[in-house]
């Protein structure tokens, strides 16, 4: 998924990647608190957005940033936080809010090592407070799982889109491995100048009218306000999945994974292929949407799926949804910080390979 | 929350409000407050004061979580409604979006004194340019009459039901005198609605605050002193009298401060850029130079390099310039530093790697080049190499012999060769040029043109160049 490769490419931080990326995608505010492994993102958006004519607010708490997040998206113009785990938690009642009010927004979470301060490590465990939703109410929210410094930025942008087209929150879920490596970028032109938003409250006559607000007193506008939210998530569910597969043709193994843990499965993939093994790599960009159509398919062609996540099997459950019980779905998961190495789940696939066909 | 009667509080309604509320549910011509409460007479002054300033299309109000929550049925202004708490970190987003807005944060005592205790004073404390008009009633009208953090000492809640006990739960908290502490507040202010008179001062202190808004000259804070006649169980008349008796002695009506007249630096947005100017901006304008590929001996063609060393060596920038060679020279690469706790004990490590091929994990856990500048660096990963691989030794730093006898050992006296050309902080180059110089993976040209993303002291470049040079031939001549 890489975007105009015209551009001769710079070698860059994910962290910055993502800020750079979002001020070309016209981000004009962010909004943070400082939280490792999320700080630099916050340190280059400090330096990158005044300069390019933005706000950088550095927020009393989490809980702030995301309601001046709402704010901004309130006013109608592009805007963003980043935090970590803990961080991440105290967003989620805003969270929520923004869904419930219909306002576009990007988050970032870097996640790391949990529960409670846990580390700074690079773990996958907010999946389920994340892709599952962690706030309150009947709503979803676009995730999506950037791999490379290139998608770093470019599903930044992506992230903006969606969350305009849609007027829904979006998260873009990544590691400290993602943020913290350098790797080749090109960077897009400037996106042109954005259209007013109709619905905002830009503090001018014609938006005079307008009311950003989640509540709703009957119980029948409530349930009606919910219909709605849920038809815009099955269109979203419908257009917006995003998978990436290597070597699945002839696969009879399935491994599945998303961020830096796909890069290694990827890397494990090639040796399994070495010794013989048809193995193939699913790597979900879109978390939710989950690609559960493309899963279920695939499933009727392969003996099993091996699933391997940076934390207690989280996503594992989104693959058994949906492949259902048509093949073994297995599990691999390492938490703390750790990453295994290539080799480590070549010794996984090998493993349940010498269990045969299904 | 109690029904609502029937009751008008708006003899003569003002342009702001609606005329009817039309996205109230039931009657549309009364407000959903109770009979005698103090909301609809704050609206009241605040509609005038809007009208009078001729700002409605300016005017942006964030309501709150608290009875006040539909503040939005009747203000004809753009409207948000915010979390509890919460409406300054919402208005700050507004105000910084929309830099012409006039900002109105309303709340009461439970949503700005208790749950939004931090927004209110860091807004106030960052002089966010908005209004807050803060009705304290000393209570949690809302949720039925729990205690807030402005109940009196023996004022009876549902959740005091002996009597607020200040041992347990604390005294009144005064918050105009604390928002008065702090520097950036331009007007800090509390009036009361106990009585006409009482009302009128109100108004003006509403109005003062609303005008300094249209000045754009920053924080304003309006505490007023509300009756919830409902959640103290009185009747209208009698709530007014409490305000008079219990609630003002408590809280002084003053104006703490009034700095109106002051100038103040006022923070200005900067200009955004011409869209061409925008990746110039950013530093990512894309000039990077191509160079011709190196024709490596193909046991290196897609090297993965771990490098070594105590913190000082240079070792993470000699990942980054083998990495930014590799790029340069057409071919993907990743690099990725040594992290979290790793960090700690005055090592430091990177991976990289080069490759022809899409890269798969960016963690070099089988190097097949290990860079090692000192001893404890080669010991600690020369486990981790491959059958054949290539260590790299910084033959200053590492007297010990390896361990290994599979892999092929090179040594290069990289720090001596530094301080000889002037500074040993030169030694991490050295080892670039080496690497190069033995492997062919990398040309000689290239490493010395990426310098210039490299280093940013152009007077070093001078100095780094013969480093990678000298390392080169050093590496050159230990392949033979
Ligand atoms: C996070 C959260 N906690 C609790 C509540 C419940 N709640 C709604 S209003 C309110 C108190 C309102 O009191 P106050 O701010 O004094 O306003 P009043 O109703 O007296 O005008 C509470 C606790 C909520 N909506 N959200
Ligand atoms: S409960 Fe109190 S604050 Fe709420 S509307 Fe009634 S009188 Fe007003």
């Amino acid at each position: 998924m890489s975007s105009s490769l015209k551009r001769p490419p710079l070698l860059i931080k994910g962290n910055e990647a993502i800020i750079k990326g979002a001020i070309l995608a016209g981000c004009k505010t962010f909004f943070g608190y400082p939280i490792t492994p999320a700080s630099e993102i916050a340190e280059a958006a400090a330096r990158d957005f005044p300069a390019a004519g933005g706000t950088f607010i550095q927020a009393e708490s989490e809980t702030a940033s995301i309601n001046m997040v709402y704010g901004a998206a309130s006013a109608g113009v592009r805007t963003m936080t980043a935090s970590s785990g803990p961080g991440i938690s105290l967003m989620q009642e805003g969270v929520s809010y923004l869904a419930g009010s219909e306002l576009p927004a990007v988050i970032v979470s870097i996640v790391r090592g949990g529960p409670g301060l846990g580390n700074i490590g690079p773990e996958q465990s907010d999946y389920n407070q994340i892709v599952r939703i962690g706030g309150h109410g009947n709503y979803r929210n676009p995730v999506l799982a950037p791999a490379t410094g290139q998608e770093m930025c470019d599903l930044t942008i992506r992230a903006f889109e969606i969350a305009d087209r849609y007027r829904t929150p979006v998260y873009l879920m990544a590691d400290g491995f993602t943020g913290q490596m350098m790797e080749p970028v090109s960077f897009p032109d400037p996106v042109p100048p954005l259209p007013e938003k109709e619905w905002a409250v830009r503090a001018d006559a014609e938006s005079r009218e307008n009311l950003i607000s989640s509540i709703f007193l009957e119980h029948d506008q409530l349930e009606e306000h919910n219909r709605k939210l849920q038809r815009k998530y099955k269109e979203i569910a419908a257009n917006e999945v995003m998978v990436d597969d290597f070597l699945v043709e002839d696969a009879t193994i399935l491994v599945v994974g998303y961020g830096i843990m796909s890069r290694v499965l990827r890397s494990a993939v090639r040796a399994a292929r070495e010794d013989g093994l048809k193995v193939g790599l699913v790597r979900p960009i879109s978390l939710w949407p989950f690609p559960s159509d493309h899963l279920e398919a695939l499933a009727e062609k392969i003996d099993r799926i091996i699933t391997f996540e940076l934390s207690n099997g989280q996503m594992v459950e989104d693959v058994r949804l949906s492949v259902h019980d048509s093949v073994p779905v297995h599990f691999y998961g390492r938490m703390g910080g750790n990453v295994p190495s290539a080799e480590e789940c070549l010794e996984v696939i090998r493993r349940y390979a010498a269990e045969g066909g299904k | 929350m109690s029904s609502a009667p029937v009751y008008k509080p708006f003899l003569q309604r003002a342009d702001s409000f609606y005329d009817t509320f039309q996205r109230k549910s039931g009657n549309k011509e009364v407000t959903h407050y109770c009979p005698g409460c103090g909301h609809g007479e704050l609206h009241k002054m605040m509609a005038e004061a809007i009208d009078d300033l001729d700002i409605r299309d300016r005017t942006v109000l964030i309501s709150p979580v608290g009875c006040s929550v539909f503040a939005y049925y009747y203000f004809d202004v753009g409207n948000v409604q915010a979390a509890h708490g919460r409406a300054p970190a919402v208005g700050t987003g507004v105000q910084r979006s929309r830099p012409h807005s006039i900002v109105i944060s309303y709340q009461g005592d439970g949503d700005l004194a208790a749950i939004g205790l931090n927004e209110i004073l860091q807004a106030a404390n960052r002089g966010e340019k908005m209004v807050v008009f803060f009705v304290n009633n000393a209570i949690y009208g809302m949720t039925g009459g729990q205690m807030a953090p402005t109940t009196l000492p023996g004022m009876r809640t549902t959740t005091t039901p002996l009597g607020r006990d200040p041992r347990l739960a604390g005294n009144p908290m005064r918050m105009c005198e604390l928002v008065a502490q702090l520097e950036a507040p331009i007007f800090v202010a509390r009036g009361s609605l106990a009585s006409p008179k009482e009302m009128k001062r109100t108004r003006k202190l509403v109005r003062k605050a609303m005008e300094m808004q249209v000045e754009g000259k920053g924080f304003c804070f309006v505490e007023v002193l509300s009756a919830c006649p409902t959640g103290w169980g009185m009747t209208p008349v009698d709530a007014q009298q409490w305000i008079e008796d219990k609630l003002t002695p408590h809280f002084p009506l003053e104006i703490f401060v009034d700095k109106t007249d002051q100038e103040r630096l006022e923070y200005v947005t900067p200009e955004s850029p011409p869209r061409e100017k925008l990746h110039e901006v950013l530093g990512i304008e894309a000039d990077t130079k191509t160079m011709p590929a190196a024709n490596p001996d193909p046991a290196h063609a897609n090297p993965r390099i771990k490098v070594a060393g105590f913190g000082g060596q240079g070792v993470l920038l000699l990942g980054l310039g083998l990495a930014q060679c590799g790029m340069m020279e057409g071919r993907k690469v990743a690099w990725l530093p040594s992290y979290g706790p790793e960090m700690r004990g005055g090592t430091a490590h990177c991976h990289v790697n080069i490759s022809e091929d899409e890269i798969g994990s960016p963690l070099v856990s089988r190097p097949t080049v290990l860079v090692a500048m000192n001893q404890p660096s080669m010991e600690k990963f020369e486990g981790e190499l491959v059958p054949g691989a290539l260590l790299l030794l910084n033959d200053s730093m590492v007297p010990g012999q390896p361990s290994r006898d599979d892999v092929d050992v090179v040594r290069v006296r990289a720090t001596e060769m530094a301080e000889d050309l002037g500074n040993v902080r030169a030694a991490n180059m050295v080892m670039l040029g080496a690497f190069a110089g033995y492997t062919g993976a990398l040309n000689l040209e290239t490493c010395l043109a990426s310098l210039d993303t490299l280093i940013k002291r152009t007077a070093l470049i001078d100095l780094n160049r013969k480093a990678i040079t000298a390392g080169f031939e050093a590496g050159r001549k230990a392949r033979g």
